[in-house]
Order: structure tokens, then C-alpha cells, then sequence
């Protein structure tokens, strides 16, 4: 006997319904540096629009948030507070290192700067770009939204 | 014997006195309860208050940390405050953490690539770093650049200073409350940086004005571009005046707020909006004019009192002002050589180059070993957005400078905020350093 | 030269005086760099612009040269003061007493060149982490840049 379920019910793996909520709701935590932070706010702001992801709240409080978005160059007083704000942040986790001097250093290879923040943290999703432009960015997030839904990032 | 199985039964009639589960007493008053203990079951004396110690104790000041990851303090500003209560005593701002090497990795640059380090210090408005270093490097070489180049350089700056006082106006609404100012602030800010883009491909951090001139000329279409920025902005600065500068919340938060006064601002080298907004009519432009500005004309915006509220109002005017000089600029751009023609410091354009020799090896000198500067020292200084921007150089006759430092003004006007923040309260704070509007890339380098 | 110059000059005798590029160039003596800013503020340089250093590591017989240019709202003008400090323990007068606006940018030429500002209320690291060693600015400071290298290539530097 064929057992149909009533139209307003939808059946998935639990695993797809938990990333597609992580997804559709991520809230970025403030760790805007230099330029790229501006960039960042750009993108948060009313042309390039990040709030039709869910992501406009950027919430100060690293415990309240799920994705870092490290934008700007880090420094060497900077990257013991880069750690222990990423430790703060509850599981689970991303991080998207925004900018060539977060990625690798950018165009700064000198004594002052941490040579890629991935150093520090664990990096999901690099953007290249000096800064990147909010387009730049948005692919990022979506990147990284398409990898968690295929289950490439467990966390 | 005793059966283990056999429990004991509490028997009625068998219960000791002295097993009491309840502070109420028995039903009957007993023999030992005393006056006092009576008068507590009945609630008589109430005996479970904690008394407090009457000896005053010293004041006990409280020292917090705001920051250096704080969404208002503008970047990766560290703020210790000593606090009496909610009163401000003293507070000391901890800097450093955006410190990248600037002005050692200048000296490993040529002068041709200086820009690309100097424009990221003050990222808000990236062309003033770049005409700093470009005029201190055109001093020490001896030339001048032609007219139109001049003229692009001021039209430029002047766009690049409505656009860092648009972000100065967002993130100072944003952090007093009025968040709908960050979504103006950043919207208007996209027409100029797309007109930015169009002229230099870039939305920030051009490296567009170098030694010699600028790197291209402006793009086809240009001034129909200005003339929809010249047509839009004053209606948006309308209502950024019904927003803000008439409501009462807004100025019950801003006005006597983070008072600076006219000789403290001078005395801890103060310079921009919140030395005007002291009284202080100060103004490079006006007093050592650089890159013909001095054929255009504008006004100086002075405040009175040097409050949160002055510095506010200062930084609209200056878009007021700013889209003055704009307009006379694109009125009278003059016809001309973007840059200068002297063949041993600005490249030849792309075209020559398959068709000249000797436009081949200039093109490779200039851009591999850079051109030679002659041995020298030299301060040249404009008027950035957030004040006075200075450039030192020395040379010491070879292709990449001997020393490169930067006049930072937000590094200057970092010391007023102790001053600006005693005896005020920690909400004051957010608003005192939002009207300073420090650029933490202009305070570490 | 503009009066108030002139009166600097016939105040200290021993001050070189030079013209670089159209700006008024002062070089005076370490011993009396506090006295001369004390007479060029009264002479209405009440602006100090900014103050830096130069590492001169071998080209000359001192080491460093540390520079300050004051700004005279009244008249207007500039002048360059420049003082010279040695090899070994270099040390210059702090102009904090005069303008207080000097406290941040010495101790960012102490953080960075090691020159010490005698009477510098709190001479402390303030670009760098507080335990660094080293003064990054000076010549024999390497850059401390790393070899680029791929990550990912099988044959690692």
C-alpha cells in the first residue's frame, strides 16, 4: 500500500535540514581591521546587500556569532586577541579570511605582519583582493554557504 | 534479638523533643523559648538583614578595557578607562595593533611604488596619502606637474574628502544610535566610488596620483558622472540635516559632549575637523596652498565650542564646500598633459613602446631599478579629511627614499581623547570617538 | 629669512641654518635643543607638526638625526629643527613640557630607533608588543620578510 504524506510535509536528512539552517542564517562577529573592513561594511550596506543572505547582523559578541570575517591586515599585537576571539566563538565555526594580507600577508612581507592569518585560526574560504570588492566577498560567503550544504565542512 | 528485616516504626507518642523540622516551634510554648526566640517565630524581630560596613571606604576606581575588538571604537583602538562609578577619571589609548611596517616597507620600494604603500595607510581617503608623497617626491626632483594634472589631483581629493566624511557621518550615527545614517552614509558613498572606479579601477586604495602626475586621465564621460554626484548629494545632505541636526535626541547626545577647546587642540597638535570645531580657522589649503587650489574658491567651516555636535556639523559643511570646489574644477579643467613629460620620471604610454627604442628602456629603467631622486629632505603637508597629512622624505640620491614618514593626523589627534573623554560619562565615550574619527591604518602605519 | 628667524639666529650663534627646498632648515646642537623650541614657540611656532628621526647608520660621523617641524599659525610659516644624536645611548631633551602633543610621536621614535626623551613622562613600546626587542626602524633591523614559497609544492624552501 503506497503511503503518500499530506502535501505540506517535507522529508530530508537531517543533516541536509541542519546545513541549510547554518546557511541561511550565519551571523558574521565584527573583526574588521583595516580597509577591508570597509569594504566589508559596504557589502553589509544598502547597495550590495548582505541581509538577503540573513547575514546583515553583525553581531559584536564573538559568542553570538558563527562566521569571522577576518578583514585587514593582522599584526603581531593583534593575532593573540585574533586567536582568543575565535576561541570564544561557540561551535560550529568558519572563518573566511578577506583580503590578501589575511590570507598570505598581501603586499606587507615585513617583521610587523602575521604572513597569512591562517597561522592563527583555521580558514575556510579565502578571497584574494586589495580590498576585494563587495562582489569579491559575496562570492566568499556563497562559497562557503555551497560547501557547507555539500557537506564538505563538518563542524 | 534483632530481625534485620524488621524496620523501625517511628511509634507515636515516642518523639524527642529536640527533633524540631520546622523553626516555627512546637504547637505548645515551651520551657526554653525565651522572649527573643518567641518574638522571631512570631516575626516580631526580623534577623536575617546584612548589615552593612558604615565605614566609608576609599573610592575604588574601576579600570575597564574596551577593545581592541569593539564594534564602536573605529578599528583596533584599545581604550583603558579608569572608572569612578560611571564617570570617566582617566583613559589611556593603547595602540599598535594595525602596525604594519609602512615606513620600513617604503624604503624597500621605489618612488614609483610608493603610492601603493602610502595610499594604504589612511584608507578612508587613500588619494591625500598619495598626493603627500607624490608632492614631497615632485619637490625633491624640482618639477612641476602641468595644469590638468593639478586640476585631476583636486577634483579627486575633493571627491575622496566627501567620501571620508560620508563614512565619518554613517559610523558617528551608526554608534550614537541612528542606524539608518550608516545605510545613507554608505549608499551616497557608491556614487562616488563608482565614479572612482571608472577613472582609476579601483573603488579604494587607487595608487592613481604618483610622482609626476597622475596614472591616467579621466575617463570618457566624466562630467556627466560629476553632474549626477553634484545633482544628488546636496539632497541627500538634506536629509541628513532632517535627520539629525534638529533632533532633540540627537543633540541632547552631542551637544557639550567631548569638548575639546582651541588651545588644547593646539597644544596636542590637534589638526582638521575637530581643531576647527574649537574656533580655530586652520586650513592648508588656505594657509600653504599645493596643487593650484588656491584658484578655487571655498570656505573655511568653523564651530564654536568643540563638542561632539561641532565636529558633526563641520564635516557636513565640508561636503557643502567640497562640491563647491568640485564643480568650479570641473568648469574649468584645462586641456593638458596628465602628467609630466620629463622622460627619466613618468613612463611613456603603452603605444610608444613598440614603436621607440628609446620609450622601451625608459619604460623598463622607470619600472625596474625607479628613477633617481637627488640627495634631500623635504615636508610637504595637505589637508586630509582628518587633518593635517604630512609626508617626509629623504633621499640620499638613489631610486628608493632613505627614510619615509608619514605625518599621521588621526595618530595626532588620538592624544585629545583623554582630554575630550575626563569626567564624562562611558556612554560619552562611543560618541567622543566617533567625532575624532581616527583611521587606525593613519595611527600605526 | 623672516624676523623671527633672524632673532633665533642671533640668539644661538651656534645654530646652522640652511634653506632645503624652499623650507627654513635649523641644525642645533643636542645640548641645546630644549632651549631653542622654548624660544621658537615664544617666537609663535605654536604648532608642532611632527616629530621623527632619521638613522644615518654609517654614511656619518653621528648616528641619528632627530627632526621636528613646528608650524606658526600666527605668521604663517615653518621651520624644520634638526638635533643629532650618537651611536651609543642616543638621547635628546623631550619637548612633552612645551607641547604636550609630542608624548605619542616620541615614544613611537623611541619604539622605533631606540633614541631616549630625557623628561618623556612614559617612555613605553607603543606601536610594537611590549616585549619586542629590537627597534624596527633602524638600519641593521632586517626587514623580516619570508620567502615566498607555494604551500603546497613538493619541495619546500
Amino acid at each position: 500500500m503506497a503511503a503518500t504524506a499530506p502535501g505540506n510535509i517535507l522529508m530530508t536528512k537531517l543533516e541536509l535540514a541542519a546545513n541549510w539552517a547554518r546557511t541561511r542564517s550565519m551571523f558574521p562577529a565584527t573583526f574588521g581591521l583595516a580597509c577591508c573592513a570597509i569594504e566589508m561594511m559596504a557589502t553589509g550596506a544598502a547597495h550590495y546587500d548582505l541581509a538577503r543572505f540573513g547575514m546583515e547582523v553583525f553581531r559584536a559578541s564573538p559568542r553570538q556569532a558563527d562566521l569571522m570575517i577576518v578583514a585587514g591586515r593582522v599584526s603581531q599585537k593583534m593575532a593573540p586577541v585574533l586567536r582568543q576571539v575565535y576561541d570564544q566563538m561557540p561551535d560550529p565555526k568558519w572563518v573566511i579570511s578577506m583580503g590578501v594580507c589575511a590570507s598570505t600577508g598581501g603586499m606587507f612581507n615585513n617583521y610587523a605582519l602575521v604572513q597569512g592569518v591562517d597561522q592563527v585560526v583555521p580558514v575556510d574560504v579565502y578571497v584574494p583582493g586589495c580590498p576585494p570588492g563587495p562582489q569579491s566577498l559575496m562570492h566568499a560567503i556563497l562559497t562557503l554557504h555551497d560547501k557547507i550544504m555539500a557537506g564538505e565542512i563538518r563542524n | 534479638m534483632s530481625d534485620p528485616r524488621i524496620v523501625d516504626f517511628w511509634v507515636a507518642g515516642t518523639e524527642e523533643p529536640e527533633f524540631q523540622p520546622t523553626d516555627e516551634g512546637m504547637q505548645e510554648i515551651g520551657p526554653e523559648e525565651s522572649g527573643r526566640r518567641l518574638d522571631e517565630q512570631y516575626g516580631r524581630v526580623v534577623d536575617d538583614d546584612y548589615i552593612f560596613d558604615d565605614e566609608v571606604s576609599d573610592e575604588e576606581l574601576m579600570i575597564l578595557n574596551m577593545g581592541p575588538q569593539h564594534p564602536s571604537t573605529h578599528g583596533v583602538l584599545r581604550l583603558q578607562v579608569e572608572l569612578e562609578g560611571e564617570i570617566i577619571r582617566r583613559s589611556k589609548p593603547i595602540i599598535g595593533y594595525l602596525h604594519t611596517g609602512m615606513e620600513k616597507t617604503g624604503e624597500q620600494l621605489s618612488f614609483l611604488q610608493g603610492p601603493t604603500n602610502v595610499t594604504r595607510m589612511d584608507y578612508l581617503s587613500p588619494l591625500h596619502n598619495e598626493l603627500a608623497y607624490s608632492l614631497a617626491v615632485e619637490r625633491l626632483l624640482d618639477i612641476e606637474v602641468p595644469p590638468r594634472a593639478q586640476a585631476i589631483r583636486v577634483l579627486m581629493t575633493e571627491l575622496n574628502r566627501i567620501s571620508s566624511h560620508l563614512v565619518a557621518l554613517a559610523t558617528n550615527g551608526m554608534d550614537i544610535g541612528a542606524i539608518s545614517m550608516m545605510i545613507y552614509g554608505f549608499r551616497d558613498r557608491e556614487m562616488i566610488l563608482e565614479f572612482f572606479e571608472k577613472t582609476t579601477g579601483l573603488r579604494m586604495n587607487h595608487n592613481y596620483i604618483r610622482p609626476g602626475g597622475v596614472a591616467v586621465d579621466l575617463h570618457p564621460g566624466w562630467k556627466d558622472d560629476i553632474d549626477r554626484i553634484l545633482k544628488e548629494i546636496p539632497k541627500k545632505v538634506e536629509d541628513y540635516h532632517n535627520l539629525l541636526t534638529n533632533n532633540p535626541i540627537w543633540q541632547a547626545r552631542t551637544v557639550g559632549v567631548g569638548v575639546i577647546t582651541a588651545e588644547e587642540a593646539v597644544g596636542y597638535s590637534i589638526t582638521g575637523p575637530p581643531l576647527r570645531a574649537a574656533g580655530v580657522e586652520w586650513d592648508i589649503r588656505k594657509v600653504f596652498p599645493y596643487s593650484g587650489i588656491e584658484q578655487y574658491e571655498f570656505d573655511v567651516v568653523t564651530g564654536d565650542n568643540g563638542d561632539v555636535f561641532d565636529r558633526y556639523r563641520v564635516r557636513i559643511d565640508e561636503i557643502v564646500e567640497s562640491l563647491k570646489i568640485v564643480e568650479q574644477v570641473t568648469d574649468s579643467m584645462p586641456k593638458g598633459d596628465y602628467r609630466v613629460d620629463d622622460n627619466k620620471v613618468t613612463p611613456p604610454p603603452r603605444q610608444r613602446i613598440d614603436e621607440s627604442m628609446e620609450a622601451l628602456i625608459h619604460h623598463f629603467k622607470i619600472y625596474t631599478e625607479g628613477f633617481r631622486v637627488p640627495a634631500g629632505e623635504t615636508y610637504v603637508a595637505v589637508e586630509s579629511p582628518r587633518g593635517e597629512l604630512g609626508c617626509y622624505i629623504v633621499s640620499d640620491g638613489g631610486a628608493r627614499p632613505y627614510r619615509m614618514h608619514v605625518r599621521a593626523p588621526s595618530f595626532y589627534n588620538l592624544q585629545g581623547l583623554p582630554i575630550a573623554m575626563a569626567d564624562s560619562i562611558v556612554a560619552d565615550t562611543v560618541a567622543t570617538i566617533a567625532s575624532m574619527d581616527p583611521v587606525m591604518g593613519d595611527v600605526d602605519r | 629669512m623672516i624676523p623671527e628667524f633672524e632673532a633665533l639666529a642671533e640668539r644661538f650663534p651656534e645654530v646652522v641654518w640652511e634653506d632645503s627646498h624652499g623650507q627654513q632648515v635649523a641644525r642645533i646642537p643636542n645640548e641645546q635643543w630644549y632651549e631653542f623650541a622654548e624660544a621658537a614657540k615664544e617666537a609663535g611656532f605654536n604648532l608642532l607638526s611632527d616629530v621623527t628621526a632619521v638613522d644615518w647608520y654609517r654614511s656619518r660621523r653621528y648616528r641619528f638625526d632627530i627632526v621636528v617641524n613646528l608650524t606658526s599659525m600666527s605668521i604663517p610659516a615653518r621651520l624644520r629643527m634638526i638635533t643629532t644624536a650618537d651611536r651609543e645611548d642616543p638621547k635628546v631633551a623631550s619637548l612633552v613640557p612645551l607641547w604636550p602633543g609630542a608624548n605619542f610621536p616620541e615614544r613611537e621614535v623611541y619604539d622605533m630607533f631606540g633614541i631616549t626623551f630625557e623628561g618623556h613622562p612614559d617612555l613605553t613600546r607603543i606601536l610594537m608588543p611590549d616585549d619586542w626587542e629590537g627597534h624596527p626602524l633602524r638600519k641593521d633591523f632586517g626587514v623580516g620578510s619570508v620567502p615566498v614559497q607555494f604551500k603546497a609544492s613538493p619541495k619546500a624552501v
